[in-house]
């Protein structure tokens, strides 16, 4: 057998011959990686490098996989375990070189140094790739890792790219690379140059270089400069990205207390069950979405959520009418007692939904087009989910706001909690009416539910987590204002944000909490008081 | 209108007499040998301590809720930081028997890597600093937070609102590891108190004899502030409070005090309920322990002292037995306890057969007026 392998090595040998005499540059240098010490190696890697061909990064490839070998006599051979022998082909064109027993062929061993060429080597050749993402990484790792041997290769790249996204990038890595070698006129327009982006990267390089000990005043004024105004810049991207998490957080409450603005803030019935409306939803997004997989074609599981929103509202309003038909309407004038039904209600779904689901938590999937998000410069993401939920919370509170001032049923719900008996004498019915506000208070919980089941998992004690937190908006906001719940919410939302990075994400919440409840001290109407007669009842 | 005596002499008959049996009745019987059929076993001794920790607690919100009609849902919080007191003293006590055997700091310091003991930690080695602690603690956070709400009329469902997020807002701070109190473990692991191994039966017997005797004596004190002009007070603004301070009366303090007062009974419940179960975490502050109090309250029926006693016992008593055997089940028996105890049985226990005599008996014999909200 192994004699058989070394006749046809010997074969391909000698075919081989001839194309190693028509000297290609490539093959020479790929030949060159076959040598004994990593000085050679490292040259001809450099070398492969410089060389505009798209051949050389599959070469290169194959050689940081360790799939490159040496025969006996010599030659650089891709090989591929088969057997108890290798198939080998050619590195560089791909043709089959026929087998070759183990014994013959030599590994060719890398080291960190060649790993690191090989490594830059494929940095620069990814400038050249017909992929636009791969030469904007290529760009983000060569500014990150400034060299001046790349810049050979930067300019090349950068005089070639038709995208002014990608190359204003490759300038920057340029001008990175030139930070520190070039001479003083090259550092000073290369500080001028990087002066204009918001990435941390970059602050980091000029940072590195001012703790540079033998800096000409100039280049030291003008790396001051460029310093302070890129913090200068990244500090609003800051404050604007705090602003964008804030209203993001505020978005989730408001959506958890609208629903409590209607039940609370209009009818005065206090919902601690409103919690368990929330996480109703939430379970009736997880139930959609198995539905979805289990009967519908993969194709239609992106569509679930089209569903799930209104199933929501349905089921929790559902549980809402029935709640307010069996237990609230008898505890009406009573809020003490209201408050303790409806916990006892919020116990008894929370253990229901314990019972039929089981305590663990439950994943909701986003669907394709929620997932992702958007890159800030300097570095943060506005996800898509969370921009879905803050247009969501803003048509949800739209569309509430049209049912209270343009239809007819918003105008029989003004009344009746404004002045029960005279509704009852135009001929309003008010017991209907009631069951129908809790149906759509707790029903917009339940939408609330859906959403927040796309950003956290769902449990039984999902409620929980929002009943404290809601009633705090809507009493912070102006008890029956939808204006002030939308405040209350947006600035409980903010605040929290810009406390979190201060003092711990905990103590955050306590501050928040303390605060609003000296707040209600001094306002105990809130911030939007009602005024006038609706403020007797 | 001046005050009413205390009891009239039937009531403190059966005050005496009940009192008696449970101080000394029980732990006699626990003293027998384990062979007689009258024996009460060891664990039962300390449920019993608890079940009147508890029933001291519910005593204390009823004095709040039933007579000054304020609702508070934190009461839990002024029952977790006597608790917390009382830990303090008792994590001090192990000393170097702690698994890190560090005489210096408690083991969850050690494990923390902290190197000295926080400044209010100081003290609590005596006695006497943290029993003054266990009043002081949470009766001064009752001040506070009711100098606040009181004077400025927050009353009301606003009222029970803020008292939850006051003790949230507490449930998070003790939550932390960096706060000193333990963090998420809470204290635990004590050996002993005032010189007494804390596990053993005579240790539990006379911290069972403390409850009773201190359930008793919140009973007193309750019993002598609503029986007073003051208790009148208090019945008449929870009625009609704008009514009483026209009449120019301070509402504000009238009810800062009977709140202070309330907020130091259940601070004293939970030093006792401490050693008894022999740890104190952070989820004794959870929003969700203050309102299961509002309903033992309202079992028993709130405006009635007794009746806070027998809710806090009945309602416990049926948690041990349904949470032992079947666990499923207890969430949704005490949802449907507040349900039905508010819907169908407003004054509780205690009213259910006040008008249930009252109808056996044509001569009406209400003592209290009923509570309105």
């Amino acid at each position: 057998m192994s004699r058989i392998a070394c006749f046809i090595l010997v074969l391909v040998a000698l075919i081989g011959m001839p194309r190693l005499a028509a000297a290609d540059p490539l093959d020479d240098l790929v030949q060159k990686l076959g040598a004994d010490d990593f000085d050679t190696k490292i040259e001809a890697v450099n070398g492969l490098a410089a060389l505009p061909d798209g051949r050389v990064l599959h070469v290169l490839n194959e050689l940081s996989s360790g799939a490159l070998y040496t025969t006996s006599d010599h030659h650089v051979v891709v090989g591929e375990e088969s057997g108890d022998g290798y198939t080998t082909s050619d590195p560089v064109d791909g043709h089959a070189l026929g087998k070759a027993a183990s014994d013959d062929l030599d590994k060719i061993r890398l080291n960190n140094r060649l790993r690191g060429a090989i490594d830059s080597a494929k940095g620069g050749l990814l400038l050249f790739s017909d992929q636009r993402d791969d030469r904007l990484a290529a760009a983000a790792d060569a500014l990150a890792h400034p060299d001046p041997s790349r810049i050979a290769a930067l300019v090349k790249a950068a005089v070639n790219e038709k995208d002014s996204g990608v190359r204003a990038a490759m300038e920057r890595a340029i001008a990175a690379a030139r930070l520190t070698s070039g001479d003083k006129a090259e550092q000073l327009a290369a500080i001028t140059a990087l002066s204009g982006s918001s990435d941390r990267t970059v602050l980091g390089l000029l940072s590195d270089r001012r703790a540079a000990t033998d800096l000409d005043p100039t280049v030291k004024q003008a790396l001051d400069q460029a310093i302070s105004s890129i913090s200068r810049r990244l500090q609003l991207i800051g404050i604007a990205a705090t602003i964008f998490e804030g209203l993001s957080l505020g978005s989730i409450l408001l959506l958890a207390a609208i629903g409590l603005a209607i039940t609370f803030g209009v009818m005065g019935v206090i919902n601690m069950a409103h919690g368990e409306m929330i996480m109703l939803g939430a379970y009736t997004t997880y139930v959609t979405q198995q539905v979805f997989t289990a009967f519908l074609p993969p194709g239609w599981l992106d569509a679930y959520l089209v569903v799930a929103v209104p199933a929501g509202f349905i089921v929790a309003g559902g549980v809402g009418i029935l709640l307010e038909r069996s237990v609230i309407r008898f505890l009406y004038g009573r809020p003490l007692e209201t408050l303790l039904a409806t916990w006892g209600v919020s116990l008894i779904l929370q253990q229901l939904v314990r019972t039929i689901f089981g305590s663990p938590n439950k994943a909701v999937a986003n669907p394709s087009w929620m997932t992702g998000g958007i890159q800030l410069l300097g570095g943060g993401t506005l996800t898509w989910n969370r921009i879905v939920i803050l247009i969501f919370c803003f048509v949800v509170l739209g569309v509430l706001a049209f049912v209270l001032r343009r239809t007819s049923f918003g105008l029989h719900m003004r009344a009746v909690t404004q002045n029960r008996d005279m509704a009852a004498a135009m001929g309003i019915p008010t017991a209907r009416v009631d069951a129908l506000t809790f149906g759509l208070g707790s029903g917009i919980a339940g939408m609330a539910g859906v959403a927040l089941s796309q950003i956290g998992n769902v449990s039984p004690n999902l409620g929980t987590i929002y009943i404290v937190d809601s009633f705090l908006v809507v009493v912070f906001g102006g008890v029956g204002s939808l204006l002030g719940t939308l405040a209350g919410a947006m600035t409980l939302g903010i605040v929290n944000k810009i406390l979190e990075p201060v003092v711990g994400a905990v103590l955050g919440k306590v501050v928040v909490l303390l605060c609003i409840i000296l707040f209600i001290q001094k306002r105990p109407r809130g911030l939007f008081a009602l005024k006038g007669r609706a403020v007797e009842h | 209108m001046g005050a009413t005596a205390l009891f009239d002499r039937r009531g403190w008959l059966w005050f005496l007499g009940i009192g008696l049996v449970l101080v000394v009745g029980v732990p006699l019987l626990n003293a027998l040998p384990v062979t007689s059929p009258l024996h009460i076993p060891n664990y039962l001794v300390p449920l019993f301590g608890k079940y009147s920790c508890y029933a001291l607690l519910a005593l204390s919100l009823d004095l709040v809720w039933g007579y000054a009609g304020i609702l508070s849902l934190g009461h839990g919080a002024f029952f977790a930081l006597g608790g917390y007191a009382m830990g303090m003293y008792l994590m001090r006590q192990i000393g170097a028997r702690g698994v890190y055997a560090n005489a210096q700091l408690p083991d969850f310091m050690v494990f923390l890597n902290w190197k000295e003991l926080p400044w209010y930690w100081y003290g609590f080695d005596h006695f006497a600093l943290a029993a003054a602690m266990v009043l002081l603690v949470p009766g001064l956070l009752a001040f506070i937070f009711g100098w606040f709400a009181f004077r400025s009329r927050v009353t009301g469902v606003y009222l029970s609102i803020i008292t939850q997020a006051l003790t949230y807002a507490l449930l998070l701070v003790f939550f932390r590891n960096d706060t000193g109190f333990g963090g998420n473990n809470g204290l635990t692991d004590f050996k002993e108190i005032l010189g007494f191994d804390i596990q053993s039966a005579g240790t539990r017997r006379g911290l069972y004899i403390a409850s009773i005797v201190a359930l008793g004596l919140g009973f007193l004190l309750c019993r002598a502030i609503v029986s007073s002009k003051l208790g009148r007070v208090l019945l008449a603004l929870r009625d009609a409070e704008s009514r009483v301070r026209f009449l120019g009366y301070s509402v504000a303090y009238t009810k800062l005090f009977v709140f202070t007062v309330s907020a130091c009974i259940a601070g004293i419940a939970g030093a006792l309920y401490v050693p008894q179960v022999g740890i104190i975490n952070p989820s004794e502050f959870s929003p969700a322990n203050s309102i299961e109090i509002a309903i033992w309250v309202a079992v028993g029926g709130r405006g009635t002292l007794i009746g806070a006693v027998i809710g806090a016992v009945a309602v416990n008593l049926m948690k041990t037995w349904l949470t032992g055997s079947l666990p499923e089940l207890w969430l949704f028996a005490l949802g449907g306890l507040f349900v039905v105890m508010t819907l169908l049985f407003p004054k509780g226990v205690i009213g259910m057969m006040a008008q249930w005599r009252a109808r056996r008996r044509p001569p009406p014999a209400a003592v209290v007026p009923e509570p309105t909200s």
